[in-house]
This record gives structure tokens, sequence and C-alpha cells, in this order.
């Protein structure tokens, strides 16, 4: 026998202990001690413990505008993105027609776009003189609830649509020989049992809405308050840190209570559903049949989705009405915003590409020891938290991130504010939950009962481990590079506390150059929102020609 | 017009394959006829285009000489039962049996859920979440659901195929006297012709989407229509007339048949032909012993008991007439 490879139970315990290790210290100095450092300055002054903070912003009709309005928004959008979001996920997941692999990828660019780049796109779109101009929707709540629906559909027909392809039809079909018509059926069969991707769904909208802090720079002109708008004002406007840290804890717990809730409301639902293991419930589509899922997905598509984005691109090719590249050798010349596009473009290209290395060393360690199967039921639950832990900087504003950046890691023993180390490390917890629920599917798709038989075949645990579940894996790590990187070069909440003035990413440029007076600075921010769009565009188009099946959602 | 329900020349196709070549068959009211055929055989399809759920490429559907080609699914009042229940997860066993009882007063579907419960063997069922359900309680409250409504013609799919080996013989028997006992004009599905023998009144043989005979289990078994068939019910030897008299038959074959050799057909006998014993087997009721025929095939003999000597006495008193 080999004895290098075996390694006793207990040696093997120490090595997954280790493994869960090095990500969970990670997580706990860049994401949970700057939170905790934070949620203490909320309680705390000079003095001592006090709630000041939480009373002043409290009794501010400022921040009970600004709260409403995230819940009103928040919610508005969610129930908006599950209106559409079905019919698109019965059109792309049950029905077979040519070009439904290349809609589905479609479908999906507007959510790796950055925020900034979307508030940029629906402001150019609805503002007077723009394609919409008229409708005067500039500047009213309608261009921002439009802006969340653009970039979360592709969640709820992703989201909904893989759990509906593993529903087994015969479900509806039992349903239609019991005599009820088919809007019946779905009613009160076929959504019962898509609930709880619904609730998935939803709470994940509701989150990102929630937490759309460029779509809201950008559109809500300082008149759409949202919580992460206003602890960014009061962080840097005002200089009111207790203020905003009372705000930032009160984001925490509506973020940490809905998350709970999903989770809880999800396992509820799912236990009772007998789920097919694989994709065959999808049958050809029939225009006499199927045209109003056709009519609704394609108005989506071509109106919400597609518009915003042509107009973006054929504005920033067209200053004063004409073709020209000038705002692209503008943007290419100009150093007036700080420093120039090329300048932007390696910071952003080399912080992206830190952090998703990064993200991914990370996430692939979480994934593989998350998807441990051991047999004592108390182990299991401490790996159903180590997983919740991860998805925890999903729901916490990438602002609050930043500002507990700012606030803990400024001084001994870990002062890297004037290091620009920072924005990777920032943008790689936000891609994290991400990377981890990327890989996770393809671990988890490993039937248990391969594992077993590479066991009695004569493998180590080690050997079963490189030899069936790292190939595995390796086919879900395409895909995680991809969403890491479009996710690290289009973060903005987090960035915009971190970026150095004369150093700014490319979406940080982007708003700075909208921000300012001027066709020309419009026209660069334009510009820059196309060069932006089309390098997470490229990024998401690589990763999804390597997508795994069972990987589904975002 | 026939009465009930008329299949004609009906084809189903899966783009290029061909699941369904041309059946046509009719169930009168009240019968329950079988279909009998391994995987593959286009079975399921068939009841699949009967419910409406598969749409024919040729052919047609009648009730009661009424085409059903316009009729949507939900209108066909045709009750349908899957392998494995399909019941609604989202309710309880109460409301799925009521599910397609909504023309009812809301008294009225709960005395007809009882009812249907009682029928099925499963009283006082009626709060009980669908996941606590085994198995065959499971398809019992799934026939309870497709039966309440009262269908005018009930498809089961495999309805017992799911279940163990011992369960599955005594729901067949079951589900034989539920659906004589309210006279339910019924398709089933299986590829157990055991099953298919205790269940229905005639049995249709499907093979490669093709009807290969539409007869009472007797004529089936005595008389297949094809060797396909004959091999299907268990008739793996087949002798000529001349080859069956040299093993004790007294019978006559029409020309150009052969005597289909089954399990039953051969009897141990002191003054029979002696074969020699290839294997045995044993089964929960007897041992199968496997003999080499004169000609060289193999037959089987039931037995009581393991045999030790090499060789066997065997009379051959009955067999399936097939067509050579």
């Amino acid at each position: 026998m080999d004895r290098r490879h075996e390694l006793s139970g207990a040696g093997r315990a120490a090595a997954w202990a280790l493994a869960a290790a090095v990500p969970a210290a990670f997580l706990v100095v860049f994401f949970a001690w700057p939170a905790a450092t934070l949620v203490a300055r909320g309680f705390h002054d000079d003095t001592g413990w006090t709630l000041d903070g939480f009373r002043s912003v409290f009794t501010s009709r400022r921040t009970w505008q600004a709260v409403g309005f995230t819940l009103w928004s928040s919610a508005t959008a969610t129930v908006l993105c599950l209106l559409l979001g079905v019919p698109g996920a019965a059109l792309l997941f049950r029905r077979t027609f040519p070009g439904r692999a290349q809609l589905r990828a479609a479908v999906t660019i507007p959510f790796v776009l950055p925020t900034v780049v979307v508030g940029v796109a629906f402001g150019s779109l609805l503002q007077p003189g723009g394609l919409l101009g008229g409708l005067g929707l500039d500047g009213t709540p309608v261009a921002i609830l439009a802006a969340m629906v653009f970039f979360n559909y592709s969640v709820v027909v992703r989201t909904v649509g893989t759990f509906w392809a593993r529903l087994d039809p015969r479900l509806a079909d039992a349903a239609a020989t019991l005599g009820h018509s088919p809007v019946r059926v779905f009613l009160t069969v076929t959504l019962p049992a898509l609930a709880p991707a619904l609730v998935s769904a939803g709470s994940l909208v509701f989150l990102f809405s929630a937490s759309s802090y460029g779509i809201v720079m950008v559109l809500g002109e300082s008149r759409f308050r949202t919580i992460e708008t206003e602890i960014w004002f009061l962080t840097t406007q005002l200089l009111d840190l207790p203020g905003a840290a009372a705000l930032s804890i009160t984001q925490l717990v509506i973020v940490t209570i809905l998350l709970w809730w999903g989770g809880r409301a999800q396992g509820n639902l799912t236990r009772a559903l007998k789920l097919q293991p694989d994709v065959l419930a999808a049958r050809p589509f029939r225009a006499s049949h199927d045209w109003p899922l056709a009519a609704v997905t394609g108005a989506v598509v071509v109106g919400l989705l597609g518009l915003p984005l042509a107009d973006l691109v054929w504005r920033a090719l067209h200053p004063g009405g004409e073709f020209s590249l000038g705002n692209f050798t503008l943007l290419a010349t100009d150093t007036s915003l700080g420093t120039g596009l090329w300048a932007a473009l390696r910071t952003s290209l080399v912080t992206a590409t830190a952090a998703t290395g990064l993200a991914v060393t990370l996430g692939v360690l979480v994934a593989l020891v998350a998807s441990r199967r051991p047999r004592r039921r108390r182990a299991r639950h401490a790996l159903a938290t180590l997983e919740a832990m991860f998805l925890l900087p999903l729901g916490v504003s990438a602002v609050t991130v930043g500002f507990g950046y700012l606030i803990t890691l400024n001084r001994p023993p870990l002062d890297l504010r004037s290091s620009i180390v920072l924005i990777p490390i920032a943008q790689a917890v936000v891609a994290l939950p991400l990377v981890v629920r990327t890989l996770l599917p393809t671990l988890r798709a490993v039937d248990p009962r391969q594992l077993e038989a590479a066991a009695t075949l004569g493998s180590s645990p080690f050997a079963v481990l490189r030899r069936v579940e790292l190939p595995h894996l390796g086919r879900g790590l395409g895909l995680a590079v991809g969403f890491a990187f479009a996710t690290s070069l289009g973060e903005f909440g987090a960035t915009s506390f971190l970026a150095r003035p004369d150093n700014p990413t490319l979406p940080v440029l982007i708003f700075r150059a909208f921000g300012r007076p001027g066709a020309d600075n419009y026209g660069m921010a334009l510009a820059a929102s196309v060069v932006l769009a089309g390098l997470a565009g490229i990024a998401m188009a690589l990763a999804e020609r390597v997508r795994p099946r069972e990987v589904a959602t975002w | 017009m026939v009465a009930g329900l008329e299949v004609s020349d009906a084809v189903v196709r899966y783009g290029q394959v061909t699941a369904v070549a041309g059946v046509s068959l009719t169930v009168p009211k009240g019968q329950v006829v079988a279909l009998l055929g391994p995987s593959g055989s286009g079975k399921s399809t068939l009841l699949r285009a009967v419910a409406g759920l598969e749409p024919l490429v040729d052919g047609a559907v009648r009730w009661d000489g009424e085409d059903l080609a316009a009729v949507k699914v939900h209108r066909r009042n045709f009750g349908l039962v899957f392998q494995d229940a399909q019941l609604f997860p989202t309710m309880t066993v109460g409301r799925n049996i009521a599910y397609g009882l909504r023309k009812l007063a809301k008294d009225a579907q709960l005395r007809r859920v009882d009812e249907m419960l009682e029928l099925v063997g499963l009283p006082g069922f009626a709060d009980r979440r669908v996941t606590e359900l085994s198995g065959g309680q499971a398809q019992r409250v799934a026939l309870a659901r497709s039966l309440a409504p009262s269908p005018r013609a009930l498809l089961l799919d495999e309805p017992l195929s799911a279940l163990d080996t011992g369960l599955r013989r005594r729901l067949a028997e079951d589900l034989a006297r539920i659906l004589r006992e309210t006279h339910t004009t019924a398709i089933h599905v299986t590829h157990d012709h055991q099953e298919a023998f205790t269940v229905a009144d005639s049995v249709a043989v499907l093979h490669d989407g093709r009807l290969l005979q539409l007869d009472g289990p007797d004529a089936l078994r005595r008389e297949p229509a094809t060797k396909e068939v004959a091999v299907f019910l268990g008739f793996r030897a087949f002798v000529t007339e001349h080859q069956a008299h040299e093993l004790g038959w007294s019978g006559s074959l029409p020309v150009g048949s052969v005597l289909g050799i089954g399990p039953s057909s051969l009897v141990l006998d002191e003054t029979g032909v002696e074969v020699p014993v290839v294997d045995q087997g044993y089964t929960v009721e007897d041992v199968e012993i496997g003999v080499r025929l004169p000609d060289g095939q193999r037959a089987v003999v039931s037995a009581p008991e393991r045999v030790d000597t090499v060789t066997v006495r065997v009379r051959l008193i009955g067999g399936a007439v097939t067509p050579a």
C-alpha cells in the first residue's frame, strides 16, 4: 500500500478544516471585521456607548424617505420581474426552438453589466431629447424601476426556468386530464409547485434591487434616495459616520431577515417535490399555442433589454447627431477626469484580474468543503452554516463593505487604505458568493454512488477527490471565472469608496464623467460605458461557452 | 358506429422516430383492454395520444363515433393514472381527489372523496399529506383521483410498475375488482403479462409501434398470432407436429403452424420421453428444470422438488399454436 495517500481519518479532517479556515479567515478579516466594527461604531461615540447615531438618523424624515423608497422600489421591481420573468422562463426552459441557447445567453448579459452602465443607458434613453424622452419619464421612479427590472430579469428567468425544467410535465398532464383548462392548471398546480423557485428568485431580485447603488446614484438625481445612497451621502458629504453606521446596520438587519425567511420558505416548499434529475420536460415551440409566451418575452427582450443597450451604443457613436468616433477619441485622450481612459482601463483590468484570482481560489476551497457529505448531523449543520456565511456578502451592501474598510483597515495592524490592494479584496468579497453559487452545483451534481463506485474500485479518498470530483469542478470553473471577472470589473459600490482620486477604475470614471456638466463629459460617459459593457459582455460570452448544464442560476 | 373508445390507424411520431405506426383497436364500454408490450413498443405513447397529450400524425381517436381530434385534453373526460402517481405535492390527499370535482358543491365533493377513499381501501386518509404516503398508497390515491369525476374512460399508464412484486400482485387484483365494480371502460398499459391477464378482459400486444394481436387472455395463450407474441408471453421453444407427437402430445396442428412450449406445457411423467437436464432454478412456488429437447432447443418443466438425476422423463400436454 502507498502510505502517502493513506492519511488517517483525523488527518483528513484536519486537511478539510484547513481548507475551510483559509477562506473563513479571509471572510472574517475583510468582511466580518469591517462589518462588525461598523456595527460597533453605530452604538459608540467618543464618550461611550450610545444610541445617538440611531436617534438622529431615525428622527430624520430624509432617512424614512430613503428606507421607504428602498423597500417600495425593490418590492415593485421584484413583482415586475416575476410577472415578466415567468413567461420568459416557460419559453426558454420548457420549449425548444432554434436559437434558444443564444437567447438564454442574451438575456443574461444585463445581469453582468455594471450598474453604472445600466444607469447611464436608461438615463440616455429617457432624458429629454433621448429616444423615449417624449414619455416624460426622466427623473421619475419609472426609470429606476425599469433599470432594476432590466438588471434582474435574467435572475428570475434562470432561477425559475431551471427549476421548472426539472418539474415533471406529467404533473400538469394529470391536472389537465382531470378537466382543468391550461390556465387553471397553471394557477392551481404549476405555480404552487414553482413556489420555491419563485421565493428564491424573488428574494434575490429584492436583494439586488435594494443594493443597486449605481442605478440610483445615476438615475435618482438626488431626488430619489435609497438606504445605500444615503449611506454614501452621510459618509462622504456630511462625514456623519455614526449615522451611516446606523443605516448600514438597518440594511444588514433587513437583508438577514430576508435571507433567513427566503431560505426557510424555500426549504419548506421544496421538501414535497419530486424533481426530475434531467432536463426532459421541454417540448417543441408551437406558435398557435405558445404565442403569448413569445409575445411577452419578445417585448421584454427587444423593448426592455435590447433598446437601452442599442440606444447607448448609438448615442455613443453619434455625438451631436452625426456618426463619429469623437466620444471615443476624446475619452482616449482627455485627462480632465483625473486620469485617462488607458490608465483607468489598466487599473480596472489589473484589479479585476487580481480580484478574480482571489475570489476563484477561495471559492474553490469553499465549494470543496461545503460539498462534503458528512455522516454526522452536527457536521452537516456546520457545513450549511459555512455555506450561508459565504452567501451573506451577497446581501450586504457593497457600500457597507467599502465603508467598513475605510474605518477598520486604516490603522495598524492592517493599514491598507492608501494601498490599491483594498480594491481587488473588496471586489473579491463581492464576487465570492457568485463563485460559490456557481461551483457548488457542479460538485453537488456528482452522484454519491459514483464516489462509492470509485472507492470500491480501490481509490483512496484523496484519489476520489482528484480523479472524480475535481474534473467536475473544472467544468464549472470557466463560468466562475467569467462571473467573478465581470462582477469585479463593474463593481462600483465598494470601489467608489476605495478608489483614489488619481487612480479610478472604469465604473468610477464613468460616474465622474456622468456627474459633470457638458456634452463632452456626457459623451465620454457614454463611450466609457460602451467599452465597459463590451468587456463585461466578452467575459461572460466566453464563460457561457463553458457553462455546465447543472449550473443554472446567475 | 362503435360504442365506446375506438382508435383507428393511429400514428404518433417524435421527430424522425415513429413511436406508434398505425394501430387500430376498440374498447367497448365497460371493458378493460390491456396494452402489453416490451419497453419502447409504443404502448405508453398510444395511451398519451388517446388522452390527447400527444398529437396524432394520422388516424383518429373516437368516442361513441365522435372524432376527438379537436377536443382538448381537459375536455375529453378521460382519467389518466401514471406510473408514479403524480399527486399534487402542494395539496392534501383529499384535495388531490377533489381536484377534478370542481363542478360539484363543496359537501358533495367531500362525500365523493370519502366514497373514493373507501373504494380504494384508504378510508380516513383525506387529511394526510401526499408525502406521508407509501408507494402503494400513493397509487391508490391516484386511482381514486382519476375515478372521482367518473371519467368516461380510464387510462392507466403502468400504474403498478413502480411497486414491489407482492404489492403489485395484490394491487392488480384490487384494480381489477375496482374497475369491474365501477363498470369503468379502461386501457391498462403494462409490460407484465401476468398483470395484463389479471386486470383486462382482452389484451392488445404491441411491438415496435404495431398491434400484433388483440384477444382474450385464453385465446392469446392458446393461439398467439405471431411468434413474437408467443415469445413475449414466455413460449421459448417451438416444435413441429411430428416432434410434438414424439414428446407425447396427442393434438393436431393446422398446416403451417408450430407448437410453442411454455413453462406449463411440459410435465414430468415416468412414461414420457427421456431428456437431459441442462440447469435448475428456483421460483417461490416450484423448481424450474431446464431440459434439452431432442432437437436441441431448451424448454422448462416445473417440478415440486429439485431432481438429482442427469435426465428426466417429460410429456408434452399443451402449448400455443403459433404460425411458423
